[in-house]
């Protein structure tokens, strides 16, 4: 049965977590027997749509029609299942994100199809289909199995590590019909950060928390992660009190990352915080007081004051490179 | 302005996880439940939209007779009438059949709801809701403004937001900061009381089910590294650690 692969395009590109899809899919589509299809809607060129190839992927559907220009998720989501439909695709994978679940949540309510979020590892099929996901806001596992026919999977950041191969994916242009209800909800504008690597995407994090005292205090926080290439984050009350753009709150409530690295500097480690950052790799926590619980959900740990500390680690990272 | 809220009963954001029955049943022994929170946020703003413009606000949850301390609160907080779909909300698509029979016996201009539940996490309830009802749908919803038959929307979108107008009727997945979380008043909590909350059993059935839980493994011991050797910290993430 073929996999179809919902990729999302940044500035023309496939986006890294969508790749990571697309790998995903194809090991899937290995295991069921089918062919290995993604759907690219937006701009971008053939060129850099065939490196799917190299994650396994024998075409690549490009819905790169004017209408499609921005993110409309009513016209993205007719399409999803107007693509699916046509390769009679049984299994479709998409790298969790909040406008991959808007949009594939639109075609699984077409095809009726059951939906398993944050995925972790590829499905067992010994038993029917059965996947493991992340659920509790990261603090457990399920074994999940899905019994519809067509099968929808949103995959978790690091849930598999690509192997890249030379291979090069066929790319056709594919259009397909938009319901009425498409028309109904028009951007008017869109603000948002350029040049940088989105939270959720992200491998490097550092972020920051009450701890940094307020806003004007946040340059040495930037300099390590520019230093490092990293992307910034928040707390909640951060956030809340507007030190930082409500994007880069990470938390139960906030933005969920999955990073190799994350530096959190005067955070102290709130339950509702672990929530959204334990998915990391290794966790650094940086913090005046020794008793912060976060340090008990850290790999290292510096008790100290965070502009003392941090343009040491900036001055070490400039060494290095 | 007939709005109706979809809210989930999920545990206390500081309740320790644990599982049962040889893994297979979650542990809700001395765990202490509340209103979603990304769905107590729609709740506050559906409020604060029918304080401004009249109408009813409906609450809607797919459970069981437990959840109905947190259906009373959302009657507490302002909501005029629930409704409590008998079943446990264990699929997606299950949760989004039940909601969208009942928006198909009345007649809403908005049906709100949080993103996701903070239990299962698939963020898509809205969409399935969407598409089965024929409406737009529209998540994460961080700002939201009525304009006679317009919505005024903003969205957040990785690394920023966009802005959007949209023809009401509409379907919406919300978070913060969207309103602020209300607070029952004394008076609110004895109105609750006598509001009416209707039972209706479910329709169709789930596509998935989970026939068994784990934890994830304990994490290792802390290395303190002296903040006077800061720098040593670097070298260890390069060599040790391994992620520069």
């Amino acid at each position: 049965m073929s996999v179809l692969i919902f990729a999302e395009l940044e500035e023309g590109k496939i986006k890294k977590t969508s790749l990571e899809a697309i790998y995903y899919g194809s090991k899937v589509a290995e295991m069921t027997g089918g062919e290995t299809v993604v759907l690219a809607i937006g701009e971008a060129d053939s060129a850099e749509l065939e490196t799917a190839g190299a994650y396994g992927a024998v075409k690549v559907m490009h819905a790169g029609g004017q209408e499609l220009k921005e993110a409309n998720i009513v016209a993205y989501a007719d399409t999803l299942t107007s693509a699916a439909t046509q390769i009679g695709a049984k299994v479709i994978v998409t790298a969790k994100s909040s406008l991959a679940d808007a949009v594939t949540a639109r075609t699984a309510g077409a095809l009726k199809a059951g939906v398993a979020g944050n995925v972790t590892e590829l499905p067992d099929l010994s038993n029917g289909f059965e996947v493991i996901r992340s659920v509790f806001t990261g603090k457990a596992f399920a074994k999940t199995s899905i019994n519809s026919e067509v099968k929808v999977l949103a995959i978790k950041k690091n849930a598999i590590t690509p192997e890249i191969s030379g291979n090069k994916a066929a790319v056709e242009d594919f259009m397909a019909p938009v319901s009425e209800e498409a028309g109904k909800a028009k951007v008017i504008k869109t603000l948002k950060e350029t040049g940088t690597v989105s939270l959720p995407e992200a491998d490097l994090v550092v972020s920051g928390g009450r701890g940094m005292k307020g806003p004007e205090h946040w340059q040495p926080l930037l300099d390590l992660a520019e230093a490092l290439g990293a992307t910034t984050a928040c707390s909640k009350p951060v956030s809340d009190m507007d030190w930082r753009p409500h994007h880069e709150h990470v938390g139960q409530t906030g933005v969920k990352i999955a990073p190799n690295l994350y530096i959190a500097c005067g955070i102290s480690g709130a339950i509702q915080h672990l929530a959204g950052v334990n998915s990391s790799k290794v966790i650094v926590v940086i913090n005046t007081d020794p008793e912060a619980p976060f340090f008990k959900a850290a790999d290292y740990g510096i008790v100290g004051d965070a502009f003392e500390v941090l343009p040491k680690l900036t001055a070490a990272v400039k060494a290095l490179k | 302005m007939n709005i109706l809220v979809c809210i989930s009963s999920v545990p206390d954001t500081t309740a320790k996880i644990t599982f049962k029955d040889d893994n297979t049943t979650f542990n809700k022994d001395g765990v202490t439940h509340i209103i979603g929170p990304y769905d107590d946020y729609a709740l506050a703003r559906a409020i604060e939209l029918k304080e401004e413009l009249g109408g009813t606000v409906t609450v809607l949850n797919v459970g069981t007779a437990e959840t109905e301390p947190q259906i009373r609160k959302a009657l507490a907080i302002g909501a005029d009438e629930a409704i409590r779909v008998d079943a446990e909300p264990t699929d997606s698509f299950f949760v989004a059949e039940q909601i969208a029979a009942v928006a198909k016996e009345n007649s809403y201009d908005l049906i709100m709801m949080g993103r996701e539940t903070t239990d299962y996490n698939s963020g898509v309830v809205h969409g399935i809701v969407g598409q089965l009802l024929g409406m737009p749908s529209l998540s994460p919803v961080m700002e939201l403004n009525i304009d006679g038959n317009t919505a005024k929307i903003s969205r957040e979108i990785e690394g920023g937001k966009e802005k959007l107008e949209a023809t009401l009727p509409l379907i919406l997945g919300c978070q913060e900061p969207i309103a602020e979380w209300k607070i029952a008043s004394m008076r609110g909590i004895m109105t609750a009381r006598k509001k009416p909350l209707n039972v209706r059993p479910a329709v169709g059935e789930g596509l998935t089910s989970v026939s068994s839980y784990s934890l994830p493994p304990e994490k290792g011991d802390c290395k303190m590294i002296p903040a006077e050797e800061a720098e040593k910290l670097i070298d260890l993430l390069q060599n040790e650690a391994k992620v520069l």
